[in-house]
């Protein structure tokens, strides 16, 4: 566990240094803030609080930032330390891989729970301090970070994987590029396409959630826009009913599902690596 | 030159490898090498690029699996679970030593302390004793070379190794560094250490090695110290002889046919002479009717040894 914490702690002061982590906070927060406070012109005469319209808009935005700061931390994290040479050096010491890996994944979990947490944090503070925030909303806020940091640490676990199976940097990044576009932006646009294409005679509602489910950016959205009634009211979704076929249960599975298969994953391709 | 007075017998093996021979798909990069290293020696390995050398550090240090033969440090297996407190005895210094640019330099040996379980204090010696005391805020991306390869020699002799790995220690430190850094390896070995340093430069190696390992295309080629190498390639030694002007070619002539002429001209004589038939040879030349003016003798360096055994012909 020491191992694991020194090599945390040195990815984590890394983040700092090279203003890895202000650049994340100041990117989300930002963003955050202007979806905020500069989007506010759909919300028109709908009953949605600005915090839930807001939260709402920051599913949308998570989905795309969050793997995307996710994989730019993670893309080169063995493949990098390899072209620099720095990984030969590292496992001469008495470090096992899995604690190599362990400990990047967790110094890079902290920078994604500093940069979204502060980041979304910062906006909800900014809301509240200028027109309240209803109780009930709270949790909402709280159920994005928290997915967020997960959703993130999915695509770290997916990011190491690229990183152990490519031989070069470049390969890495064009990867992780892919990667973001399907899973990201195209997956969910390709099942929109399906279904209007179907027509509703082969892909049920049944086949239908469980193709989102598999996707884990896809059980991201639905996990923050179905859960509160509030969110959803102001996502312009039908509300909880629709929400029963997804429960929490399965969206946190379905994530939590990829956070394993990829970590393991990446640390089985890890012990054959030759530094 | 060190190679004589050193009893080695009594010093335990540290590293012993076994008919070991390591593939990457079709290319064998290490064809059944068998060599030792033993606490208090200094074991140089010798070879051209890509003559297998760092993939020799890398079975050492458990990295990377031989596809066959053994390899044993410390009696345990590298890479096996055993190994792993092992590890703790090792220094290591990578060819062309990389480190987080980011970071400070007294920040760099502390991580890699940690990773150790050596006090942090220790830190701050061997930063003295490279001479980057003063550097040791600053971050690693304002370093030299030479510079960040003393820092690379600070981070392997952390926690006072038992076995000490050197891939081409000596590249882009200039003379004074050089002369300190074989100061601190020759320290170390007379503490114990066993020190394997891999090297292109063979006249600065000579003397410092007590054995030399020599490699090419991934085969051992030859394993011994000076002296025994000497004796296997039977190199002839080398006599230069000066005359007075234009005196050179009449005693070419006497000397031809019993010796071994390699080159005359007007006023020397380079003589190859195997090191049997030194005596006669100088009784020869000092009966010579117009004696020389000088006789140079120069036995067989390390690069001539080199030469011989990788095969390789030397630039004339």
């Amino acid at each position: 566990m020491r191992t694991v914490a020194i090599i945390a702690a040195k990815e984590l002061r890394d983040g700092v240094r090279n203003r890895w982590i202000v650049a994340a906070i100041l990117l989300l927060a930002g963003l955050a803030l202007a979806i905020a406070f500069l989007g506010s012109g759909p919300v028109g005469t709908i009953n949605a609080s600005r915090l839930s319209t807001t939260v709402a808009g920051l599913t949308t935005l998570s989905v795309y930032l969050v793997p995307l700061i996710a994989l730019m931390l993670s893309y080169d994290a063995i493949i990098g330390e390899i072209e620099r040479g720095t990984l030969l050096l590292l496992l001469s010491y008495p470090v096992r891989r899995w604690q190599v890996l362990a400990g990047k994944f967790f110094g890079h979990l902290a920078i994604l729970i500093l940069a979204i947490g502060i980041g979304y944090g910062l906006m909800g503070v900014a809301i509240w301090a200028m027109e309240g925030v209803k109780p009930d909303e709270v949790p909402a806020l709280l159920n994005l970070i928290g997915s967020s940091v997960l959703l993130g640490a999915v695509f770290l676990a997916l990011g190491y994987l690229l990183s152990t199976v490519s031989r070069e940097r470049a390969t890495a990044a064009g990867l992780a590029v892919a990667l973001w576009l399907v899973l990201a932006v195209i997956y969910d646009l390709a099942l929109l396409g399906l279904i209007v294409a179907d027509g509703g005679r082969l892909i049920g509602e049944e086949l239908f959630s469980a193709l989102l489910m598999v996707n884990p950016t896809s059980a991201f959205r639905i996990h923050n826009l179905m859960q509160y009634e509030s969110v959803s009211a102001a996502a312009g979704l039908i509300g909880p009913d629709g929400a029963a076929n997804y429960a929490m249960a399965s969206t946190l599975g379905s994530m939590t599902l990829w956070l394993f298969s990829a970590g393991l994953a990446a640390q089985g391709l890890f012990r054959r690596v030759d530094p | 030159m060190t190679e004589v007075g050193c009893n080695l017998d009594g010093h335990q093996i540290l590293v012993e490898l076994e008919k070991v021979s390591k593939r990457y798909g079709e290319h064998l990069v290490v064809s059944d090498v068998s060599l030792a290293a033993r606490s208090g020696e200094c074991l140089a390995l010798l070879g051209h690029n890509g003559a297998g050398k760092t993939t020799l550090f890398k079975l050492i240090l458990g990295l990377i699996r031989a596809n066959k033969g053994s390899v044993r440090v410390s009696g345990a297996e590298p890479g096996s679970a055993a190994f792993h407190d092992i590890r703790r005895t090792i220094g290591f210094l990578p060819e062309s030593v990389a480190f987080q640019d980011a970071m400070t330099g007294r920040e760099v040996l502390e991580f890699y302390a940690r990773l150790k379980q050596v006090p942090d204090k220790e830190c701050d010696q061997l930063l003295k004793r490279m001479g980057l005391i003063d550097a040791a805020s600053q971050r690693v991306a304002t370093y030299s070379k030479g510079m960040r390869q003393r820092l690379g020699l600070a981070q392997a002799l952390l926690g006072e190794p038992r076995l000490l790995l050197l891939d081409e220690p000596t590249t882009g430190l200039d003379p004074e560094l050089r002369w300190h850094f074989f100061d601190t390896i020759e320290r170390m070995r007379k503490a114990g250490t066993a020190v394997i340093i891999s090297s292109h430069a063979l006249s600065e190696i000579q003397a410092h090695a007590d054995r030399y390992a020599i490699l090419t295309k991934g085969q051992l080629a030859a394993l011994g110290t000076l002296g025994e190498m000497k004796k296997q390639a039977g190199l002839p030694l080398r006599i230069r002889l000066t005359f007075g002007a234009g005196k050179a070619k009449g005693a070419a002539r006497a000397l031809d046919g019993p010796c071994n002429l390699a080159k005359v001209n007007d006023k020397h004589i380079y003589l190859n002479c195997p090191v049997a038939e030194k005596m006669s040879v100088l009784r020869m030349i000092s009966d010579l009717k117009d004696p020389a003016q000088d006789v140079e003798i120069e036995p067989p360096r390390l690069e001539d040894l080199y030469v011989h055994f990788t095969g390789w012909e030397r630039l004339q």
